[in-house]
């Protein structure tokens, strides 16, 4: 973790109370508009909810229904950078809500040992930049340790929350998306939400599911995405896509805040080019709804996927090639990746490397005119 | 605290900068203060440290190396009568066994490498002692996070020479299912966690493990981790030693420094003080011994043990001793270290002859009846090897098992492929190894 680190909290998450939402988004998040679900997850009464005050309230009631749950991490006992954590320490004590040294192999490494014992760990990395550190804790152990030990020991009960993606102005190392590192490890399982409801729900499961989870958190859409949320616990399946708005002539595929610019590219399609667009959040990277993909894409006959992850290597590359594989005599044109480029995340450069709506729209056109 | 709110108010009342710190520590309000704090030094990082007036380097050659405790001598003398730890003739004749099973598992399991028959081994000798000495001192409810070279433990807690012996072979019989190397034991039974070969990952784990005991109720259990010098340069270890301080762990940090890794001598692997060495720079607790001596680990395990369950505090032991073995069966160390050190290891300074010699002094030492043993033994070992291996291995499908609890969509088509592709071409895949 670093300095900046911290001051690029605060200045997404921090005060900005005066400053008209509009605003907010214009000046740091200037590449998508968010769009909230359509209707709540589940009956009942809903409150209206920020990413991160539905994040709070997710890991509020972990804590209630788990009376083992801890959550842990730096600078989580003061609510954490990202106010995530805010107010759980005083509720439930300092022995379950805790700062931990700055360390995220030992973090990593803590939280197996307490999710060895049964206990529920939930372990933020401060930003999914500086998960690397814990990388050969994630992936040599809590990814191999019930198939190693022949499920003699676990560490299902833990999960990692970690914010990820480009936030405006964060740079090589609060902009990253690792997604496709883990996506690449057996044994994990690795969701992202595209907003409150979904992080809620997306969190609650992976607390509750029996498999080491990562929740990768979109730091962009902490504030600027709001909807409203049942009040009530509820999970959301892990391994499961969400068709967001039905179509014909493409399948759009994201997950994050990514889905927000691929709704508002649909529009544009629609608008400009009477292209009807399937849109898809595929939710959960690892395991990921091949069934969902697939079928939308044997439908409309073409496919996009779009992510901020650099190119060669990253997600879009497993779904490209298996949609090639399992929708190939209904393809009409080649499945088109509009990514991140091949460089690291740059600072000024920002708006020249994200995969915005207009490449989105590019893209789009060149699938449909191929 | 109240003296630093004292001294504040002090200096509130001050129109002009205070003349000098020296000054203000004469005053009245100093007196009734332990000296440290006078100096006024007010830095959160290190709010117990005074100020001085000349630059002062701390040498690592101004502090006391940590003594090693010993207990008895190499002819099983206890030069300090007060630290015998009186164990029964039944106990001590249980870890002398337990040390010789374990050695003469290890030379046949290492020759049966040799000959092909298991692919790889570590043996454990010289550090027999430190393994039983400790493990006598624990509870059988305390959990342990090993390295790969404390086989010792399990033999102490009631692993069968057949659960060795079957895991080496990664056979039917292997509760880990035939998954990783040899030697990688595992024991949901005798709490004992699946070694892994990454080294030092298990360090900050077993943290993690004794704080969630803690905050059970009525906690009796700590937790103990083993791991090597070499293992010790790993970040890990300065993670969990770090969080098992600030977190308050009811953890033992169990070293063995037997003076390689791999071959690495430590000299090459430090310069400070061992590894206890390093326990007071996370403000933990630290006790250095024979690991050669199993009663001054038995004595050191059962304190340590005591502590950090009554304080709810970490602690550092280091057992001292040296790695008769080669590293593995994958090395030969007389290509970096000279024949005639390992013969005194092997001898005069081995953790069981050492035992021996104080079971003779007690005329607890029945040398027909332990030479029975150890025929016995011997023929054990061989009989389970030759069944062992006759045992089939796991079921093909069960390499796609426990990935998760519950198999994944994906995971299932990859079997379903594989059984596939098996069933029409059986000639090529070693079919009649493995299960049905």
């Amino acid at each position: 973790m670093s300095f900046l680190a911290k001051a690029t909290a605060a200045v997404v998450a921090g005060s900005l109370k005066n400053v008209p939402r509009t605003e907010l988004m214009l000046r740091h998040s200037s590449h998508f508009v968010y769009q909230a679900d359509a209707k709540a997850p589940i009956e009942g009464p809903t409150q209206k909810m920020n990413m991160f005050q539905a994040i709070n309230q997710a890991m509020d009631i972990a804590l209630e229904q788990n009376e083992s749950a801890l959550v842990f991490g730096e600078d989580v006992a003061f609510g954490g950078v990202f106010r995530c954590s805010m107010g759980l320490q005083k509720k439930y004590g300092k022995e379950r809500v805790f700062n931990t040294p700055l360390c995220e192999q030992g973090i990593a490494g803590f939280a197996i040992g307490v999710a060895n014992t049964g206990a529920k760990a939930i372990a933020e990395m401060q930003f999914a930049d500086y998960i690397f550190p814990a990388f050969d804790q994630i992936v040599n152990e809590a990814a191999k340790y019930r198939y190693r030990s022949g499920n003699l020991y676990d560490c299902g009960s833990l999960t990692f929350r970690a914010p990820c993606g480009a936030v405006g102005h964060g740079a090589c190392y609060h902009s990253q998306s690792p997604e496709a590192y883990f996506a690449h490890t057996p044994g994990l399982k690795v969701v992202v939400p595209r907003g409150p409801n979904k992080a809620k729900g997306l969190l609650l499961a992976c607390v509750n599911d029996n498999d080491p989870c990562i929740v990768f958190e979109p730091k962009t859409l902490y504030r600027a995405a709001v909807e409203e949320v049942p009040v009530a616990a509820f999970e959301c399946p892990i391994g499961k896509a969400d068709v967001l708005r039905t179509g014909t002539d493409i399948t759009l595929i994201g997950w994050g805040t990514q889905i927000h610019v691929l709704q508002e590219v649909a529009n544009m399609a629609q608008k400009q080019m009477n292209v009807s667009c399937e849109v898809i959040d595929l939710v959960s990277i690892l395991p990921w709804d091949k069934e969902t993909v697939c079928n939308s894409v044997k439908k409309t006959g073409r496919a996009l996927i779009a992510h901020e992850a650099p190119l060669t290597g990253g997600f879009g590359a497993e779904l490209a090639a298996t949609i090639q594989q399992e929708c190939f005599l209904h393809l009409e044109s080649p499945v088109l990746r509009v990514t991140g480029w091949d460089t690291p995340f740059p600072h000024v450069f920002e708006p020249f490397y994200i995969p915005d709506k207009h490449r989105c729209l590019a893209g789009i056109r060149k699938v449909i005119d191929y | 605290m109240s003296f630093v709110r004292s001294l504040r108010s002090v200096l509130a009342k001050r129109t002009s900068f205070p003349r000098s710190v020296k000054h203000l520590s004469s005053n009245a309000a100093q007196q009734q203060q332990p000296a440290r704090a006078s100096s006024g030094a007010r830095f959160p990082g290190a709010d117990q440290a005074t100020f001085v007036t000349t630059p002062k380097l701390s040498l690592p050659e101004s502090i006391e190396p940590i003594p090693i405790y010993r207990v008895m001598n190499n002819e099983g003398v206890i030069d300090d009568a007060s630290q015998d730890p009186n164990l029964d003739q039944a106990t001590v004749r249980k870890m002398f066994r337990d040390m010789v099973l374990l050695n003469t598992m290890d030379k046949i399991l290492y020759e049966s490498q040799r000959q092909g028959r298991i692919s790889f081994y570590m043996t454990n000798f010289g550090e027999e002692a430190s393994h039983i000495g400790s493990a006598a001192a624990l509870s059988p409810e305390d959990w342990v996070y090993g390295q790969y070279r404390e086989a010792g433990v399990l033999v102490w807690r009631g692993f069968t020479i057949s659960d060795f012996i079957n895991q080496c072979y990664g056979n039917a019989e292997d509760e880990g299912k035939g998954r990783q190397m040899p030697v990688h034991y595992g024991s949901r039974k005798l709490n004992f966690v699946t070694i892994s070969s990454p080294l030092g990952t298990q360090i900050p784990q077993a943290a993690g493990a004794a704080y969630a005991f803690k905050l059970q109720p009525d906690n009796k259990r700590c937790v103990v981790t083993y791991f090597g010098e070499g293992a010790a340069s790993e970040g890990d270890t300065h993670a969990a030693f770090n969080f098992a301080a600030t977190l308050d762990c009811p953890v033992m940090f169990f070293c063995r420094n037997n003076g390689f890794a791999i071959s690495t001598p430590s000299t090459e692997q430090y310069r400070g003080d061992g590894i206890a060495g390093r326990a007071s720079g996370y403000g933990m607790a630290a006790l250095r011994f024979d690991g050669t001596d199993v009663f001054a680990t038995y004595n050191a395990t059962k304190l340590a043990r005591e502590y950090v369950l009554r304080e709810n505090k970490p602690i550092v032991l280091e057992a001292m001793a040296y790695r008769i073995s080669h590293h593995s069966t994958s090395d030969d160390s007389t290509a970096y270290r000279p024949a005639e050190d390992l013969e005194v290891w092997n001898t005069v300074e081995h953790p069981i002859s050492k035992l021996k010699h104080y079971m003779i002094r007690r005329g607890w030492f029945n040398e027909a009846e332990e030479n029975e043993y150890v025929k016995a033994t011997r023929k054990q070992v061989l009989s389970q090897i030759n069944q062992s291996e006759r045992i089939p291995k796991p079921d093909w499908r069960e390499l796609f098992q426990d990935v998760y609890q519950e198999m994944p969509v994906h995971l299932k088509e990859q079997m379903r492929e594989m059984e596939e592709h098996v069933a029409k071409h059986k000639d090529h895949y070693p079919l009649k190894d493995h299960k049905q």
